[in-house]
């Protein structure tokens, strides 16, 4: 039975991964990669990691993926694309360099020395892979690494904010709207219509130091009471320079 | 099932991912190119902890997703900050990194 269970997740898992890497529509990739994902949890289970299949179900299959999926349908899939002269040989490159890449990878497999890599595996202990389990690890042995984690997550959702803010971020040299509504809006935010036309501009009330200071996240309340006062103080004819 | 039967499927789950990387040319299918080798990485740690008996494995695995996490965090916020600019969505265009 485990046998079976074996070969149908694992020809799953491995044709999920052929959809992500040769499906032409993101979309379809995407949605390859959730079938991956399953069957991935499936694999965990039958090696008694229990906590790590859900994990992998609940926050890369769900999570990551409808983030994924909200990307996609911001972004769109594939642009019209253009022939490259030698696409061929990049094609041909990429086949051999991924084939030569299983053979090292068999070769390092099979002519391992290591002896328990034909057997079960160690016998099994109840408890094993339980959150209890992983809980006490990451707790006492390895609570150094959790921690950093902890920050890294942090430190990337910051990253994420700033990077794809709507304005104040990254500045290009469009055309601005001027009116009283701009004037009002905290820096840093914007409206529905940029977001589905892309546009970006900057606030217009704000000099470029003041728009220098609330965009090291002043301006991120999103509250409108704070920007009042600034944009009463300028005036809306001081043009904002660029920052790019 | 013994042990190296899944370290094949790791190998190739990983092959594919790394080929999936130098063929695509939309960078939010190269990241999910690279999801698929962190996950082959995942069930090469997961497999090893299954055979030693001990729960190492598993927890690097879970610091292995968190990792991901945060890349595929940091990635998209790339794409959608790429996309805003109006640059082309493409690895191939995007070579050059001046703004």
């Amino acid at each position: 039975m485990a046998e079976v269970l074996f070969f149908i997740a694992g020809i799953g898992a491995v044709a999920g991964a052929v959809g992500v890497a040769s499906l032409r529509n993101a979309f379809y990739a995407v949605l390859a990669l959730v079938f991956h994902l399953l069957s991935l949890a499936a694999l965990f289970l039958l090696l008694r990691a229990e906590f790590v299949a859900a994990a992998q179900v609940v926050v890369y299959a769900g999570a990551v993926m409808v983030l994924y999926v909200f990307v996609v349908a911001y972004v769109g899939g594939d642009a019209s694309p253009v022939r490259h002269p030698n696409k061929t040989q990049v094609r041909a490159f990429a086949f051999l360099a991924a084939a030569l890449l299983f053979v090292e990878l068999a070769i390092a497999t099979l002519g391992s020395g290591l002896k328990a890599i034909d057997g079960e595996g160690a016998p099994y202990e109840a408890g094993f892979g339980s959150p209890e389990q992983i809980g006490e690890l990451l707790l006492t042995r390895f609570l150094l690494p959790f921690e950093l984690a902890s920050f890294l997550l942090l430190i990337a959702a910051v990253g994420a904010v700033v990077l794809a803010r709507r304005r104040g971020g990254i500045t290009t040299d469009d055309e601005r709207a001027v009116s009283f509504r701009e004037a009002l809006r905290p820096a840093g935010t914007g409206t529905m219509r940029e977001g589905v036309r892309g546009l970006i501009d900057q606030p217009v009330s704000a000099p470029t130091g003041v728009h220098d200071a609330e965009a090291m996240g002043a301006g991120e309340t999103g509250t409108r009471g704070d920007r009042v006062s600034t944009a009463a103080g300028t005036g809306a004819s001081s043009s904002p320079e660029d920052q790019g | 099932m013994a042990i190296g039967w899944y370290l094949v499927v790791s190998a190739l789950v990983f092959c594919i991912g790394a080929a999936g990387v130098l063929l695509r040319r939309n960078p939010l299918v190269v990241l999910l190119c690279l999801e698929l080798m962190l996950n082959a990485a995942n069930l090469a740690l997961i497999a090893f902890s299954r055979m030693h008996g001990n729960g190492d494995g598993q927890v690097f695995a879970i610091i292995v997703m968190v990792v991901a996490a945060c890349e595929v965090c940091i990635g998209l916020g790339l794409v959608v900050a790429i996309f805003r600019r109006r640059l082309p969505i493409d690895v191939d265009e995007l070579r050059e990194l001046h703004g």
